[in-house]
């Protein structure tokens, strides 16, 4: 039977664009052209990669997002994904990382899986738990944060790079994995695969299909609530010390007025 | 002065499909990423993208085009040329490189036998072979019938048949690091009906590129002489017809100027862009640049320009798709996109003053890049010649 791989993908705001707030303190999806998180990218490179290795193997690609998220979709699948699930209701909107691991579980339990793969965070929430909840909701092992990776046989291995080792691990399919930024350039879609990707099948799925009830999700379920949000100060002209034999002391005394020392 | 601004905005484009739409994002995508990112660094050390031609044929946009059959993209030329243009926004060397490979398998895919295009095209559009086009040589530029370069068909007319091709061609962008040349030659007499077309391989024995020529700007795209010294060609590799070649280079050549025309106005978009951006964000008086008139009136003849170049190409690539005539068009949008290019240009590095003198911003290299576009693929002289004696019908 073929390995059956979900690749869990994010729509973002685009980093370069001028990203803000929404009224109810929630992330502003309309103002700001949205795409693909890039450390999903490296995700979705990683499970094309087992699925090229395997030669037997299905890439499924996950996301929970509004009607825009289907370009995040598209993207995955022009890379070379194989099918697309699309969970989509208006009672998501304000869900925060509790409620997306649940209906992201639901609908990787309903996809079907042998290997679950994320990348190490969103770009805009930038948290990095999806993995965890979701190994624990699945009740599936997770190994997280791997520099590179494979599936032997039954077995998911690879390797974390931390600051005072390298691990490498393993564990027995079924099971979550994350893949981070040194894992390996993403590939860019071909015009041709730009063009497959139409014909390939998009499964749309609501709160209803999943068997979650509103108030489980959204701004009333969340388990944590933005109070307020304040934008980041302009940046402004720093302080510019000419060293006239006393450069060091000015220096420390800048230092020593911003408390840094 | 590092360079603080985005170098390109993202553009509003009327296109006639979804897929094109998809097409121009990857294209974005790739320049962002891929191109723009080292376009300073490489233009002035002279180096050849060529991996960043073979990521743009693996991605489809070497064969744009051209029929799907072959590996191409089967886009209309209205799409086609505004991914061009913002490939060459991005680096010209790129955007001209992709117009010059494209100009290279027009006879191939044009005038080829079926036999030939199933042999050679996929691999040709498929981008792993880059491609170049010979029709110039050093006494015959803008004169290109009274071209020299002699190609005598010996060996019968069994499996040894060939011809031996001998003379030099000149401003040979990617001369040198080619893989095929389109090769214009004289089978015949004196005079257009004497000529016809080889796709002749690189790495032909006695086919050779002196080194490249020290231009005053492109310098990451090579131009060079190839010379062919009793260079033997298979005959299976004559396009068309012997006497065919100089109609078939003519109408590669109207398509070619499109090309240029398209990548003029990304040349001249990218500028403009800069410029804006420039002016918007660098006060003196105690206020933006951009808010004095006289900077802002700049501006906006430089942005009118740039749609009118667009305007113009498009309008001629339309009438291409069509299947109508479009000589005169595409003449019209090569002479008029390239003067607007080197007019913008230069007012870009007007706007940024002292700045855009230096190379610390791209306005300056922009402007050096946009003059050759007035001088490559015909003159803006001999675009003014087909446009007048289309008019006149001399």
């Amino acid at each position: 039977m073929s390995l059956r791989i979900v690749v869990c993908v994010k729509y973002v705001p685009d980093a370069t664009g001028d990203r803000r707030f929404a009224d109810d303190n929630t992330t502003d999806r309309d103002s700001v052209d949205g795409l693909l998180s890039e450390l999903d990218e490296y995700g979705v490179e990683q499970a094309l990669k087992i699925a090229e290795a395997s030669g037997d193997a299905e890439v499924t690609v996950l996301t929970v997002g509004p009607d825009d998220a289907k370009d995040a979709l598209r993207k995955a699948l022009s890379m070379g994904a194989d099918k697309a699930v699309h969970v989509n209701d208006d009672d998501i909107h304000g869900t925060d990382v509790i409620g997306t691991s649940a209906i992201l579980a639901k609908a990787i339990e309903k996809t079907g899986f042998d290997l679950v793969v994320c990348g190490m965070a969103s770009t805009d929430g930038t948290m990095g738990v999806i993995p965890a909840l979701l190994s624990e909701r699945l009740g599936v092992p997770q190994v997280t944060l791997l520099s590179e990776v494979g599936v032997e046989g039954g077995t998911v291995k690879g390797r974390r790079d931390g600051d005072a080792a390298t691990e490498l691990l393993e564990a027995s399919l079924p099971a979550v994995v994350s893949v981070t930024d040194q894992s390996g350039e993403a590939r860019y879609p071909s015009f041709k695969g730009i063009m497959a990707a139409k014909k390939k099948p998009v499964e749309s799925l609501d709160l209803d299909d999943l068997g979650i009830e509103a108030d489980e999700v959204g701004l009333a379920g969340a388990w944590t609530a933005v109070d307020s949000a304040t934008a980041r100060p302009a940046r402004t002209a720093g302080t510019i010390v000419k060293d006239e034999g006393e450069g060091g002391k000015q220096l420390a005394e800048f230092l020593a007025s911003q408390k840094f020392i | 002065m590092s360079q603080p601004i985005r170098p390109l905005k993202s553009m509003d484009r009327q296109l006639p499909s979804e897929e094109a739409a998809d097409l121009l994002a990857l294209t974005r995508e790739l320049v962002e990423r891929e191109l723009a990112p080292r376009a300073a660094e490489e233009e002035a050390e002279g180096r050849f993208p060529r991996e960043a031609m073979r990521l743009l044929g693996r991605s489809g946009l070497l064969g744009l085009p051209y029929p799907e059959e072959y590996g191409g993209g089967e886009q209309p030329y209205e799409v086609y040329l505004q991914v061009l243009e913002e490939l060459a926004a991005g680096r010209l060397t790129v955007g001209m490189g992709v117009s010059v490979h494209t100009l290279a398998c027009h006879a191939l895919a044009t005038f080829g036998s079926e036999r030939q295009k199933q042999q050679w095209l996929p691999e040709l559009l498929g981008g792993e072979l880059l491609g170049a086009y010979c029709l110039s040589e050093p006494q015959s530029g803008s004169d290109a019938a009274a071209l020299t370069t002699r190609a005598v068909r010996e060996g019968g007319d069994g499996d040894d048949a060939h011809y031996s091709v001998t003379g030099t061609k000149a401003w040979i962008t990617h001369g040198g690091v080619a893989d095929f040349y389109s090769t214009m030659v004289r089978t015949g007499g004196p005079g257009p009906t004497g000529i016809s077309v080889l796709l002749v391989p690189a790495d032909t024995p006695g086919v050779a590129a002196d080194a490249p020529e020290r231009k005053m700007g492109l310098k990451g795209s090579p131009t060079a002489q190839v010379r062919f010294e009793a260079a033997r060609v298979p005959a299976e590799r004559l396009i068309g017809a012997e006497g065919q070649g100089f109609s078939i280079a003519l109408s590669a050549l109207d398509s070619g100027r499109l090309g240029i025309a398209a990548c003029a106005v990304g040349v001249a978009r990218a500028a403009l862009d800069y410029a804006v951006e420039y002016a918007r964000t660098r006060t003196q008086f105690g206020r933006p640049i951009a808010e004095f008139q006289g900077l802002s009136f700049m501006l906006a003849d430089m942005a009118t320009a740039v749609e009118a170049g667009r305007a113009l190409y498009l309008s001629a690539a339309r009438r291409r798709d069509a299947g109508l005539a479009f000589g005169k068009e595409a003449a019209m949008a090569k002479l008029f996109c390239t003067d607007a290019a080197m007019r913008v240009t230069t007012d870009a590095v007007q706007v940024l003053g002292g700045y855009g003198y230096t190379a610390d911003h791209p306005v300056e290299r922009y402007m050096r890049e946009a003059k050759v576009l007035q001088i490559l693929e015909g003159t803006n002289q001999i675009q003014r010649v087909v446009i007048g004696r289309k008019l006149t019908g001399g």
